[in-house]
């Protein structure tokens, strides 16, 4: 399956493709144009030049109720004057199935997203978490080649969230479907997706695995909007090897791996993520390869197991987070407190400055 | 606590007051007078008797009932024309045009209503008379080798009725199309509906309530109507409400007058409840539409 666009505004001169069966998450800040995007896989709209082709054949000209994509809208837009059934067998209708065909397999499918029985019910009368598997059933009882997901979990709460999200991929695990998932949500497009496109001003910035991404990030962009970062801008002052010594405007020296051609007297950021620096009370204690930094703790962010505290470099009082171990050595952290830190630079990463930025 | 309790009742009656006394002196009042009027008959000089004989009439001579009939006919067509004209506009001003310009259309759907209907249905007159503006224009383009009479005719009247009830369905159906999530329809699209699909099991039924309100509205203000089938239809328009007029006030036939208003207050509430039964829709969500 191979979709082509170009030169569209808000999608611009963007080209990918997705296997077959997998989970592919196109993850964007709001306004990138990843809506378009979608809208323009599911036929809503034209690309203005370029093509999109699903399972080998142009859908160049073929109206949204004529393609083999269906699409779970980002407020579900469950048809509240119909019951559940009538809602899941509303596609099928259209494809002229017979009445008790259409009843069997709907009610199937229900069943399916753990449903059934709830056919006769009204669409208010459901929990989000139910509307979300409705509208999920009601676009899977076509079969479709494609589904098409616009932030189906945006509207519901934490804890809801986070259950959906173990049961999409359940579900797409069970149906082999290929799923094609919108969102501005990292973790979603994380613990979901086979691969994820980083979408940007109407750009893929990368594609990749999750992991790709968040281990070996290709630009700023993604080093910033996938997972927490810290953040360290300057200009390569020493370039030794794959690494590069990074010198911020008030004087901060870290060490990176280069990512790209680097060359000194360069504008670069450095990204360094908070779980790959060491904590420790005494700079001894810190593993005597790596550069030690010293800093003064602001803030404690207790989160469970997503823990992490807040410091400020002891020379340039700028903001650095770590995340902190679990195992409670730290728990006694108070504000004030003078702490220092390192962390190995290959596994930190520098990037030439965007110029656009 | 009963001092504030009584203060807030107190405010609550005084501030119904003026709607109590408008309904209770201009619509209760002169309904019990009517139907003691329409009650009664009268056997001599300043002697009535109590009698269904106005009643009786209005069933035993066929140019009554057949007017009643005609009149309930041609307001449920005019409703249904008016419906079928204005969904599409509804439609345009709710859902098509884009900011501005659907103030712009709605503005544009009320400006006929800054003159007076008597003006306006006199416009239709200068437009239709034989010697009027169509006539001549469809000589001039060989349609008819003489002009021709459009006034006094039953299509004539619908016309004029439609184009007076327009904005009262417009209103309602704007605002039951503007509340329509356009990802509904783009979900039913996704899911392999055409238009007509996607018009008759998703936009009616959201806009029942809507439609039926229009309907309603249209139906009462049509069946009531006395000016545009009396102008437009002239002696030809056969409207109830003409027969209303003539007891009451050529004929001073009081009694018969009242009896032939309680038939078309009959007519109108009746035709509302078959109008919901039919459609399915509460009269209570109906109200909320308008």
């Amino acid at each position: 399956m191979v979709k082509r666009f170009a030169d569209h505004t808000a999608v611009d001169a963007l080209s990918f493709s997705v296997a077959r069966g997998s989970f592919f998450s196109i993850l964007g800040p709001s306004g990138c144009g990843k809506t378009t995007l979608l809208r323009m896989i599911a036929g809503f709209i034209a690309p203005d030049s370029g093509d999109i082709a699903i399972g080998g054949s142009s859908m160049r000209g073929v109206a949204p109720n004529r393609r083999p994509v269906n699409m779970v809208f980002q407020q579900l837009a469950l048809f509240p004057m119909m019951s559940v059934g009538e809602n899941v067998a509303f596609g099928l209708a259209r494809r002229g199935i017979a009445r008790a065909e259409r009843v069997k397999r709907s009610n199937a499918m229900l069943e399916r997203v753990g449903l059934g029985g709830a056919a006769h019910k009204r669409v208010d009368e459901l929990s989000g978490g139910q509307r979300q598997r409705v509208a999920i059933a009601r676009s899977l009882v076509l079969e479709p080649t494609l589904l098409l997901l616009d932030e189906p979990l945006g509207a519901l709460d934490l804890k809801l969230r986070e259950h959906m999200k173990i049961e999409l991929k359940q579900l797409q695990a069970a149906f082999g479907t290929t799923f094609v998932y919108i969102t501005h949500d990292q973790s979603e497009a994380l613990v979901l997706s086979d691969h994820v496109g980083v979408m940007s001003r109407g750009r893929f910035e990368q594609l990749g695995t999750p992991q790709d991404l968040y281990y070996r990030p290709q630009t700023p962009f993604v080093a910033g909007f996938v997972g927490a970062n810290n953040r360290i801008e300057g200009r390569a002052t020493a370039v030794a090897g794959v690494l590069a010594e990074v010198t911020s405007a008030d004087g901060w020296v870290v060490h990176a791996l280069k990512s790209g051609t680097i060359a000194v007297g360069d504008a670069v950021e450095a990204f360094v993520r908070p779980e790959v620096a060491i904590l420790a009370r005494s700079a001894a204690e810190l593993p005597a390869a790596q550069p030690r930094h010293a800093g003064e703790v602001q803030s404690v962010l207790f989160d469970g197991a997503n823990s992490a505290v807040l410091l400020q470099e002891a020379q340039t009082r700028r903001e650095f987070r770590i995340a902190l171990p679990q195992t409670g050595q730290f728990s006694d952290l108070k504000p004030l407190e003078k702490v220092a830190f390192s962390f190995d630079p290959s596994r930190a990463v520098c990037f030439a400055a965007r110029t656009d930025a | 606590m009963r001092d504030s309790r009584w203060h807030a009742r107190l405010v609550l009656g005084l501030m119904l007051a003026p709607a109590v006394l408008w309904l209770g002196a201009l619509i209760v009042l002169p309904h019990i007078d009517l139907g003691v009027l329409s009650l009664r008959e009268r056997v001599g000089p300043r002697q009535y008797v109590a009698s269904l004989a106005q009643y009786r009439t209005f069933f035993a001579e066929p140019l009554y009932w057949h007017v009643f009939v005609r009149t309930a006919v041609m307001s449920v067509l005019a409703t249904f024309f008016t419906l079928l004209l204005a969904f599409p506009i509804a439609w345009i001003i709710a859902k098509l045009a884009q900011g501005r310009a659907g103030s712009l259309l709605f503005i544009i759907c009320l400006i006929p209503f800054w003159v007076s209907e008597t003006v306006r249905t006199l416009g239709w007159m200068i437009l239709l008379r034989e010697s009027g503006v169509l006539p001549a224009l469809m000589v001039k383009l060989g349609l008819t080798a003489m002009p021709v009479e459009l006034l006094y005719r039953d299509a004539t009247i619908l016309v004029g009725l439609v184009y007076t009830s327009l904005l009262f369905m417009v209103v309602p159906l704007v605002s039951s199309l503007e509340s329509l999530d356009n990802s509904l329809i783009e979900a039913a699209y996704d899911l392999g509906a055409g238009g007509f699909t996607i018009l008759r099991s998703i936009v009616i039924p959201h806009a029942a309530p809507g439609i039926t309100a229009g309907c309603i509205v249209v139906f009462m203000l049509t069946l009531g109507n006395y000016l545009t089938p009396t102008l437009l239809g002239g002696k030809n328009s056969q409207w109830f409400t003409e027969q209303i007029y003539t007891q009451f006030i050529t004929r001073f036939n009081w009694e018969q007058g009242a009896a032939f208003g309680f038939l078309l207050l009959g007519l109108s509430t009746a035709l509302v409840i078959l109008g919901l039964r039919i459609s399915g829709q509460r009269f209570g969500d109906v109200m909320r539409a308008t």
